[in-house]
């Protein structure tokens, strides 16, 4: 089995630290990496961040030079775009008319941002998933004034700190009724509002975009539903993301808003895994499948996909985290707050050093930490363990949450 | 080389200390990273650079002097 070709589709975040986990885990055999990004593999987060704000140049988000994969024996193949799938004929078809045969092929496709209907073709419209997306934006900060958000997800948030930094007026307009509404608490969402106004950006909450109004090809203002018209010379449109089926989906591999894996990340063809942002997959941390979009779960699930491709199967039981920067407040999320029907503040709300504690019965299933990492690493180990703090534990800050750990320790 | 680390980025991601367990360890009560020798020997330099690159909230900074 350590003898066998793999071949690992997407260059990410998922699909580099897979072939080098591989690797470490003995695997011998051929190992090709392809990916349809010019650039060698990458990391994303900075992009948002460091990388907009200038503090870094983009060779500081490149994880190895092509030596490394050398030495490693990785067949690195970039700016190379796997086309088609023929699962009987075990070969993947690439956009030149090659192929190259697996004995198993893994998908680690990620996501495309979602477009903005009526947004194609308007210079100065932007989204940010790849580093030539961040060039574009980076290059476009330094000679715009007025800069409008849609979406007030993490990315759009991330973004709007960072024009705030460059000196931009900003909006920021979410259709829901608060910020990261689809995955964070509405305390900490609150918390969040008020610290972006603070940062000097307005927020149009519950507001939907009529249309986006360009002069000459060039954006020059966002009119919303209710007549508001946001002047603009720079859009950032964060509106979620699509993952990338098509490959899986042609070939006839089960897929429901992503590519559906089992406990061990393989899709409805043995011979076929995914993982990363493509993958659905189960979890005891959630409700039903769920597709998650972080470095946590690209980086956790390479590491269990390569045991399981070199002979160690087990069942993939990682907890779930994530953290974003927004403009000096650091947000960091353990578990899924999926279904929670009661939530617990810890610490300073005010002073913006709190956490949420969310509940789903009496379970713990969920932590979001504002400048708390010490609630956020508790919150880790709990739910890996499975304990749950009460609810009257959680909200008092002299409450010890570590003690926890020591209680469920067996009395040696 | 001297090694920097810029802790209010931190996110505790641990992978440095995977990168490079001689040289980087993680605060047990807040996962923040601790770099447990500032000026590493030489051997322990290409394991410092990867969990330079590896860190995903760049937070660990290098200066190579000519030695
Ligand atoms: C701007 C930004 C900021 C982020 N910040 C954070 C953060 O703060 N914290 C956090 O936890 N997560 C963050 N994320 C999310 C994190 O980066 C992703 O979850 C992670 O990159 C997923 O890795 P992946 O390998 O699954 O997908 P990706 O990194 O998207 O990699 C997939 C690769 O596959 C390629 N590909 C697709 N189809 C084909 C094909 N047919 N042939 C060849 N190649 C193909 C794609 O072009 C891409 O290069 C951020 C993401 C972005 C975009
Ligand atoms: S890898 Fe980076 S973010 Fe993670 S613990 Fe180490 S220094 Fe901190």
């Amino acid at each position: 089995m350590t003898d066998s070709e793999i071949v690992i589709v997407g260059a990410g975040q998922a699909g580099y630290q897979l072939a080098g986990a591989l690797r470490d885990a003995g695997h011998r055999g051929q190992l090709v990496l392809i990916g349809d990004e010019a650039e060698l593999p990458y990391q994303r987060p900075p992009l948002s961040k460091a990388f907009l704000s200038g503090a870094i140049g983009a060779e500081a988000l490149t994880f190895q030079q092509p030596v490394h994969f050398e030495s490693k024996g990785i067949d690195l193949r970039i700016g190379t775009r796997a086309e088609r799938l023929d699962r009987v004929g075990r070969r993947l078809i690439l956009a030149d008319g090659s192929d190259i045969g697996y004995d198993k092929l893994v998908l680690a496709t990620g996501a495309a941002n979602r477009v903005l209907p009526g947004s194609e073709g308007i210079d100065g419209v932007h989204s940010i998933r790849t580093i030539a997306d961040a060039r574009a934006i980076r290059e476009r900060l330094e000679r715009s004034r007025n800069a409008v958000v849609i979406g007030g997800g993490f990315l759009g948030l991330e973004f709007a700190a960072v024009a705030r930094e460059w000196g931009l007026a900003v909006s920021i307009v979410e259709a829901g009724p608060r910020l990261m509404g689809r995955a964070i608490s509405q305390p900490m969402a609150e918390a969040f509002r008020a610290h972006h106004v603070a940062l000097g950006s307005q927020l149009f909450l519950q507001a939907k975009v009529r249309r986006l109004i360009a002069e000459a090809g060039e954006i020059s203002a966002v009119e919303l539903e209710d007549e508001i018209l946001l002047p603009a010379d720079l859009v950032v449109v964060g509106i979620g993301v699509e993952p990338h089926v098509a490959l899986a989906r042609d070939a006839g591999i089960d897929c429901d808003n992503g590519i559906v894996v089992d406990d061990r990340l393989a899709t409805s063809d043995p011979s076929i895994f995914a993982l990363g942002d493509c993958a659905v997959f189960p979890s005891r941390f959630a409700l039903q499948p769920s597709r998650l979009e972080s470095i946590q779960n690209a980086m956790d699930q390479a590491r269990h996909l390569a045991a399981v491709l070199t002979g160690k199967p087990a069942a993939y039981d990682a907890v779930p985290w994530f953290w974003s920067d927004q403009g000096g407040a650091k947000l960091q999320i353990a578990g899924l707050a999926q279904g929670t029907d009661r939530e617990v503040l810890r610490g300073d709300v005010s002073g913006m050093k709190f956490s949420v504690f969310c509940y789903r019965g009496d379970r713990l299933v969920a932590v979001e930490s504002a400048n708390r990492p010490a609630d956020h690493m508790a919150a880790r180990r709990l739910l890996t363990a499975g304990l749950s703090p009460t609810p009257e534990q959680a909200a008092d800050p002299g409450f010890d949450l570590k003690s926890l750990f020591a209680a469920a320790q067996p009395a040696a | 080389m001297k090694i920097t680390v810029d802790m209010d980025k931190c996110i505790g991601a641990g992978l440095c200390v995977v990168a490079a367990p001689q040289v980087f360890a993680q605060n047990d009560d807040d996962g923040l990273v601790i770099v447990l020798n500032e000026n590493p020997p030489a051997d322990q330099h290409e394991a410092v650079r990867e969990a330079a690159r590896l860190c995903p909230a760049l937070v660990i900074h290098l200066q190579d002097d000519n030695d």
